[in-house]
């Protein structure tokens, strides 16, 4: 590894399921910019079930794109850079293969079973499902689950140090006749990691046999009120790379490769966006919208003030594999909501089941475009409910409570995801990042995630967040200077006063006042209006909400402030939060659509 | 630019044809290298390891689990039969005794002193794996199962539900393009492999599966009749293991959609052999199809070809079908590759081609919504 003032030139691949992404950061100027971008599929499966195969064709794009010998003729990756051949740093993500799958157990569902599943999403797993105590399933039903399940990793948590240790034996006697078979075969051995009560720990130990690979790290809850994620985290990490990886094919070559560990993709994007809102002070909500997956990202003040970070991996709502999934929980009808052009249900029904037997088909009318964003808007709209529910007062890192809290809490959790005090919506994605116009990703994060106040909303430019994440982890000036000028699209700001009223009475006033912007007026309720802003304008902006509604200063009072804008400008939303639609929407949305531009 | 990549089905009259037939635990390979199997004999076998039931004796006897062992009145590995009585609490002073009469059949697993658990396994379940096709062994893996190998027709469909049938093939419509409806299934069709042509409507399904066929393959159905014979609305294509009683297969896609006329043309040719069909399918990475194979007689051996994918390269005059609206299922030939994106209807810019229908009109669509196919 150079010494960091020395990196000029940095290579980061991303190996996701069906693509590879290569992306190069060059040192211009003095500053690190992101400069060429490469793609090819990812190559894990038969007939070349080489993961590296998929990297070198990534990598040779971006070098000739580049104007860049990257690769030798031994196939291996040049280092260290020298004039306009090779690289300095290689890093790389992965979520090849389905990326990481997990189960994970605890005493209490809502206490450690919740730790244990927060630690495992934020190491970047998709958590399969969890086993509790207090689950409401039968001994032999949770046996019957574990057996069922094909896990690549399990984490078993339970009880506070020096507390029972009865249970947390309990829950391990039945993982260990289970015997979940994982993934990779029946030679593979299983990683357990043990981070429940510390007394405990040498009577798991017992339970267990040959069959797992067993980690012992600290309780991830030691006492009731403080949360301990870290150790259980590194330990996912350190698994993942010995354990999942080494048995994906190829992966061993690549992990010699790499100037740090490779990452999960998920795991990067939450480390980023953390940084970031701990760097510029902010409270942000990031989602990343994939064909069978969605994850939302979100940092918070937790209880005692702190940014808490928080991930949820809504496995079942995505726009290409699980496009029939997310119709058939939110329903045709909640999808139709959005459409304001006539469409058959029968041939719609038939349209989502075809692009999910055929994922990679895109949309070529208007019609078929209206429609997969209407999908959209609901598949982002449950996941960012089941976010919500998740991200409760009991999670986080390293939290400080009081044991009054924590009962009080038990009965459900108070959700720490505050609309009114999100600053920072930032979408990434296919059907968001590759929307035709901005407006229409500004318009699927409005009305998907229903922002209170006032809130900026973004875009990442080509993906690149899982790349900046590992990046930080090697040269963290490098991640954020690349973050903030080549990594996000700013599509501007989005003032929505949270509060309900009668159709066509008063929401709001408002003076907005920018070197090319001044306006005054009012809003009535149910209106959405758009002004030009652009990027590297502020406007000033003075709100004074109707009775009852509420901008941010507090029900009825008057809110100032400079506001950014953005590719698509400032957007007033006098639509009332929570966002409600008519029964019989179709005029209505008619208006929002040609209020926002969206497809004429 | 002028080629572009783009998958498709398999879709061959001839090939060498392998299947991997594993054990889901290790247990016993019934046949060696070289056997003659056919498709129903058995190739492997073991019994799956009982249901677990696992009693907290401390808590039903009241008493603290470490006294648990010395209540016990059988030990690891001895086996327990229904209403056995298998723990005894010592009692206050000889007195007021309790006592635990197993509610299951099973052997003792452990026995647990810390939690005062015992787990009771329950009887061993026989599973066992038919050959499926009919073949040769080629190869044993000991403990865990077989490879067998034929020369068959095989054809790949897009989506199917329900799991491996076995039955002799029957053609109910004339033409790819004929709709698979009730009328056509008659009872003389039982145990049957019935093979349509384009949409197969809800009735007939149920038809099918009212009379017992084993499998019913056509070009396409609607989602709605999905729905109705599952009993639910389908999220995850991950199917194979539904019981609906007639293994459902649709070889191009939903709606109003014809066979392949190569296909229909292939399954024709074998009407009245057996088959054997499994419509599990798995759209994720690693994604599998619904299949059907048949097994070649005799005399076509020796025409055994190469596998041969319906995918490759996008060149001009390759027949392709359009897999999306608004031409959906529309068959043509590829008449240009313009090596520029282009601006589409929605207002995305993509790669595109030109399709010359075969009514003659030509039409541009994304490079992404075509798929090769052999006519």
């Amino acid at each position: 590894m150079p010494n960091p003032d020395d990196i000029q030139v940095i290579l980061a691949t991303d190996c996701g399921s069906t693509t590879t992404k290569a992306i190069l950061i060059e040192k211009i100027d003095g500053q690190y910019r992101q400069t060429y971008r490469g793609e090819a599929p990812t190559t894990v499966e038969e007939p070349v079930a080489d993961v590296t195969a998929g990297v070198i064709n990534a990598v040779t794009e971006v070098g000739e794109l580049a104007g860049r010998k990257l690769v030798d003729d031994d196939g291996q990756i040049i280092r260290p850079a020298n004039g306009d051949v090779g690289c300095d740093v290689y890093i790389s993500t992965s979520s090849a293969g389905g990326g990481l799958q997990m189960m994970v157990a605890g005493l209490v569902r809502q206490m450690t079973g919740a730790s244990a599943k927060r630690a495992a999403l934020g190491a970047g797993a998709i958590v399969m499902d969890m086993i509790a105590a207090n689950d409401k399933r039968l001994p032999h039903e949770q046996i019957q689950r574990i057996r069922e399940l094909r896990p690549d990793m399990i984490l078993l948590s339970g009880g506070t140090d020096g507390g029972n240790s009865r249970k947390v034996v309990e829950i391990a006697e039945l993982i260990a006749p289970a015997r979940p078979q994982p993934r990779f075969g029946s030679q593979y051995r299983m990683p357990l990691i043990y981070a429940g009560n510390a007394e405990a720990a040498p009577l798991v130990e017992d339970v267990f046999d040959d069959n797992v690979e067993l980690k012992t790290v600290p309780n991830i809850r030691p006492v009731l009120e403080r949360e301990n994620l870290a150790p259980a985290r590194d330990a996912i990490h350190d698994l993942f790379l010995e354990h999942v990886m080494a048995h994906a094919p190829g992966y061993n070559k690549l992990i010699g490769w790499t100037d740090a560990p490779i990452m999960p993709t998920p795991g990067a994007v939450g480390d980023i966006l953390r940084t970031i809102a701990e760097r510029q002070g902010v409270n942000a909500v990031a989602v990343d919208i994939g064909g069978a997956t969605t994850d939302v990202f979100s940092v918070f003040p937790g209880p005692d003030g702190k940014p808490t970070f928080n991930r949820t991996v809504s496995a079942n709502l995505g726009m290409s594999y699980s496009i029939s999934n997310v119709v058939a929980e939110a329903t045709l009808d909640s999808v139709l909501r959005w459409v304001h052009l006539d469409m058959d249900e029968r041939e719609l029904r038939n349209r989502v089941k075809n692009k999910m037997i055929r994922p990679t088909t895109i949309p070529q009318t208007l019609e078929a475009l209206v429609f997969e964003q209407a999908v959209s808007r609901e598949a982002l709209r449950l996941a960012y409910l089941q976010h919500k529910e998740f991200a409760t007062t009991l999670q986080g890192v390293q939290q400080q409570r009081t044991v009054g809290d924590t009962f009080t809490q038990s009965g459900g959790g108070e959700t720490i995801v505050d609309n009114m005090k999100l600053n920072l919506l930032v979408a990434s994605g296919g059907v968001l990042s590759h929307a035709p116009r901005m407006h229409q990703t500004a318009a699927m994060l409005i009305d998907a995630f229903e922002p209170e106040g006032v809130t900026r909303l973004a875009k990442d430019s080509i993906f690149m967040m899982p790349h900046l994440g590992v990046l930080a982890q090697v040269h963290a000036q490098a991640a954020l200077e690349v973050f903030e000028k080549d990594c996000l699209i700013y599509l501007g700001t989005c003032v929505a006063p949270k509060g309900q009223g009668k159709v066509g009475k008063r929401c709001f006033s408002y003076d907005l006042q920018a070197p090319n912007l001044n306006e005054h007026g009012e809003m009535a309720f149910g209106e959405l209006r758009m002004f030009p802003l652009a990027p590297d304008e502020t406007a000033h902006i003075r709100i004074q909400p109707a009775r009852g509604f509420d901008v941010g200063a507090g029900p009825g009072k008057e809110y100032e402030a400079d506001v950014r804008g953005g590719e698509v400008g400032l957007i007033l939303d006098a639509r009332g939060r929570p966002l409600a639609l008519p029964d019989q929407p179709r005029e209505t949305v008619t208006k929002w659509i040609q209020a926002l531009r969206l497809y004429d | 630019m002028s080629q572009a990549y783009t998958p498709g089905l398999k879709v061959t009259p001839r090939i060498r044809h392998q299947v991997r037939r594993i054990l889901p635990l290790s247990g016993d390979v019934m046949v060696k290298k070289g056997d003659k199997v056919q498709a129903r004999d058995v190739a492997a076998q073991t019994d799956m390891p009982g249901d677990i039931f696992p009693v907290n004796l401390a808590n039903v006897l009241a008493i603290s689990p470490g006294d648990v062992p010395k209540s016990l009145l059988v030990k690891e590995g001895d086996s327990v039969e229904v209403g056995q009585t298998i723990a005894r609490s010592e009692g206050i002073f000889g007195f007021f005794k309790s006592e635990y009469q197993a509610k299951t059949a099973g052997v003792v697993e452990s026995i647990s002193g810390v939690t005062g658990q015992v787990i009771l396994r329950g009887q061993p379940r026989p599973i066992q794996v038919l050959a499926y096709l009919t073949g040769e062994v080629v190869e044993v893996l000991p403990n865990e199962g077989c490879v067998i190998e034929a020369d068959i027709c095989y054809v790949q469909g897009i989506f199917g539900i329900g799991g491996e049938a076995y039955g002799v093939l029957e053609s109910v419509c004339e033409t790819p393009h004929d709709e698979l409806t009730a009328d056509r299934v008659t009872d003389n069709l039982k145990d049957k492999i019935i093979i349509g042509g384009a949409r197969m409507t809800g009735d007939a399904v149920r038809k099918a599966i009212e009379i017992g066929a084993a499998a019913i393959i056509s070009g396409g159905m609607d989602d709605s009749d999905l729905k109705d014979i599952l009993g639910y609305d389908l999220g995850v294509a991950v199917t194979g293991s539904e019981h609906v009683g007639t293994t459902v297969i649709i070889t191009e896609g939903f709606g109003d959609i014809a066979m392949a006329e190569r296909t229909f043309d292939l399954l024709r040719t074998h009407v009245g052999q057996s088959a054997a069909v499994n419509g599990a399918t798995q759209i994720r990475a690693g994604v599998m199809r619904p299949e059907i194979l048949i097994p070649l007689a005799a005399g076509e051996l020796s025409q055994v070809q190469e596998p041969r994918h319906f995918g490759g390269q996008l060149e001009v005059g390759r027949p392709v079908r359009i897999i999306r609206d608004p031409y959906f299922g529309r068959l043509g030939e590829v008449a240009d590759l313009p090596a520029e994106p282009a601006i589409l209807g929605s207002g995305s810019k993509a790669r595109v081609l030109d399709v010359k229908l075969n009514d003659g009109e030509q039409v541009r669509v994304p490079r992404a919504n075509v798929e090769l196919i052999e006519l």
